[in-house]
């Protein structure tokens, strides 16, 4: 009987592994069928039916995405955008947060819960206000105007003040006595002791302003400003026809996020199980 | 010294000796911090209401007040109305597929599996979610491509004819949520697995004590356990689906410009009138329904927390 329950589990086992197999294939296929045709020459990748590896491996793709579309200028603003606005959010995040927690003063908690409340409203619901008040400064097509609505994240406020409220108080009224100023606790203290929250958040703001799209497709108009993310758009859009082209791009933008990932996986899933825990 | 330690005891007279460092602290850092929540948070909110209510053209000086025309026009546009349509069918197809695919794989990766297959079957299932979408979306049109496209020569293989899975209008909602399905698995997954951590094994082992099969334990201990991370998955995922616009944007936009009606969204619709044809405040009203529409759900789901408590 014994025997025949393991047989049970051994079969359950493998009809399990049978459609997790199933479901890793359809997840990871589309990137490798991506990088398959951005080795291809183009007329290769429209034969019919279609053929899985390149039959004479090209790297020409890769060099024309450079040279017939500026991707080096994109990545550059990219990183001036997402760069600033990350460390501008850990810097207000972290500074505030620690006001708000263990700072007492007046009105406290109904000023927290004002910030907090705009947390759950995605920017494209007030875009259009932020983008007149950006046009009044002569900010369109601007660095400043890009990153300007992404200096400042609720959720990064309400995490560094969840994580500065768990530094014991004795150790900041210790430090207090010892005649620190609060902005010397501040800088020598509580930031090395929210290290952690400080890296998951910084990877967390980096991404999500690195990803946005909307308000850098409002803001730019010309394609020296573009983001990384609005380039590759406006790059397929341009050249959709040509196929191994166009993956080629895809591919210089989505490895290096991969290979980033595949190197950091475990860090990086552990701060988006952090920024999970927020509900 | 003793003088000291005494009075770091006594919490009163040490907030006391210490209040204006503290409240200079708080001026410094509190007054900037809040004159940017002002200017780039709540003043916009409350002027995105607020020009809703105005018949406001960027190039027009004369911006009259309207009441509640921008609504009552918006209710009759049929472009709005399909596009409030296919985002709610979006939302919806989308989140609930979504959340149950990631849950059952969540639950077959629960147990520790030899050679930490689990580990390598996570960062596989977790590899969508790491590049921006457009760039994924760039590749699925590619796979959905009608001429030269992967999937017409997978279903080829089933005798299926080719179809334009992205310009066909009873297709292309349906092509969309499926890749935004893609997208999303990984994410939700690594979410369920935290939720399923959490769970005291104290409890699978009572279970199984008491005879519960299998099915009857993820029955009446995993779900049940397992129901604050559902809330907190399908409210993430339903203001993420309902904000949808890049994939729309890239996997639609043809040479022509519009996406066609089929697959037009809220926000793509808000695009166009806000910044395309520079009706602010129709845009607004657009905008503000959003607003009420994500709001109205997380509302939604505090309260079932707090009912959970």
């Amino acid at each position: 009987m014994n025997r025949s329950l393991l047989k049970v589990s051994k079969a359950s086992e493998i009809v399990k592994h049978f459609f997790l197999i199933l479901g890793v294939i359809f997840s990871v296929f589309p990137f490798v069928w991506m990088i398959l045709t951005a080795f291809k020459p183009e007329a290769e990748a429209i034969l019919w039916p279609p053929r899985f590896l390149p039959m004479n491996p090209t790297l020409q793709n890769f060099v024309d995405v450079f040279t017939r579309w500026p991707f080096l200028r994109f990545f550059l603003n990219s990183f001036v955008f997402a760069g600033v606005s990350t460390f501008t959010i850990v810097l207000t995040s972290s500074a505030a947060g620690y006001a708000f927690a263990k700072i007492k003063f007046r009105g406290r908690e109904i000023l927290f819960f004002i910030f907090l409340a705009t947390m759950i409203l995605p920017l494209e619901t007030y875009m259009i206000p932020v983008y007149l008040f950006v046009n009044r400064f002569g900010w369109i097509n601007t660095h400043q105007g890009l990153i300007f609505p992404y200096i400042i994240m609720s959720f990064g406020l309400f995490l560094m003040r969840q994580t500065i409220q768990t530094i014991p108080d004795e150790l900041i009224d210790a430090a207090r006595i010892d005649g620190c100023s609060e902005f010397r606790i501040f800088r020598s203290l509580v930031l090395p002791l929210s290290k952690g929250s400080l890296s998951a958040l910084a990877i967390y703001a980096f991404i999500t302003v690195y990803g946005s799209f909307t308000w850098p497709l409002i803001i730019t108009t010309t394609q020296d400003m573009y983001t990384t993310e609005l380039g590759l758009a406006m790059f397929q859009k341009a050249f959709f026809t040509e196929y191994a082209l166009t993956m080629a791009g895809a591919t210089i933008t989505s490895l290096p996020l991969i290979i980033i990932f595949l190197l950091f996986q475990r860090n990086i899933i552990e701060g988006i199980t952090l920024t999970g825990l927020k509900g | 010294m003793n003088e000291t330690l005494q009075k770091a005891k006594r919490k009163v007279p040490l907030t006391k000796r210490f209040w204006w460092p503290q409240m200079l602290y708080c001026i410094v850092v509190l007054i900037p911090v809040t004159f940017l929540y002002l200017i780039i948070r709540i003043i916009p909110v409350a002027q995105t209401i607020w020009m809703s209510f105005y018949n406001w053209h960027l190039v027009k000086p004369d911006r009259p007040f309207i009441g509640l025309g921008n609504y009552a026009k918006l209710f009759k546009d049929q472009l709005f109305l399909d596009a409030l349509r296919n985002t709610t069918v979006f939302a919806f197809v989308s989140v609930v597929t979504t959340l149950i695919v990631s849950l059952i794989i969540a639950l077959m990766l629960e147990k520790t599996m030899r050679w930490k297959a689990d580990t390598i079957y996570k960062v596989l299932f977790f590899l969508p979610v790491v590049p921006t979408f457009v760039s994924v979306s760039v590749i699925w049109k590619w796979i959905y491509d009608p001429s030269y496209g992967f999937l017409n020569y997978l279903v080829g293989l089933f005798g299926i004819k080719p179809r334009g899975w992205l310009i066909e209008p009873e297709l292309a909602l349906w092509a969309i949520i499926l890749f935004f399905v893609w997208k999303n698995i990984g994410y939700y997954m690594i979410l369920f697995l935290v939720g399923l951590k959490n769970i005291p094994s104290e409890l699978y082992e009572a279970a199984s004590l008491d005879g519960a099969s299998s099915w009857q334990r993820i029955r009446h201990v995993t779900l049940p356990l397992l129901r604050p991370m559902t809330l907190f998955n399908l409210v993430m995922a339903t203001m993420m689906a309902f904000n949808v616009f890049a994939p729309v944007y890239v996997m639609t936009m043809g040479e022509q410009g519009a996406p066609s009606n089929p697959v037009r969204v809220i926000v793509f619709d808000m695009y166009e009138n806000g910044f395309r044809y520079l009706k602010m405040g129709y845009a607004s009203a657009e905008a503000t329904i959003l607003l009420v529409i994500v709001s109205l759900l997380t509302l939604l789901e505090l309260r079932l927390v707090r009912s959970e408590q």
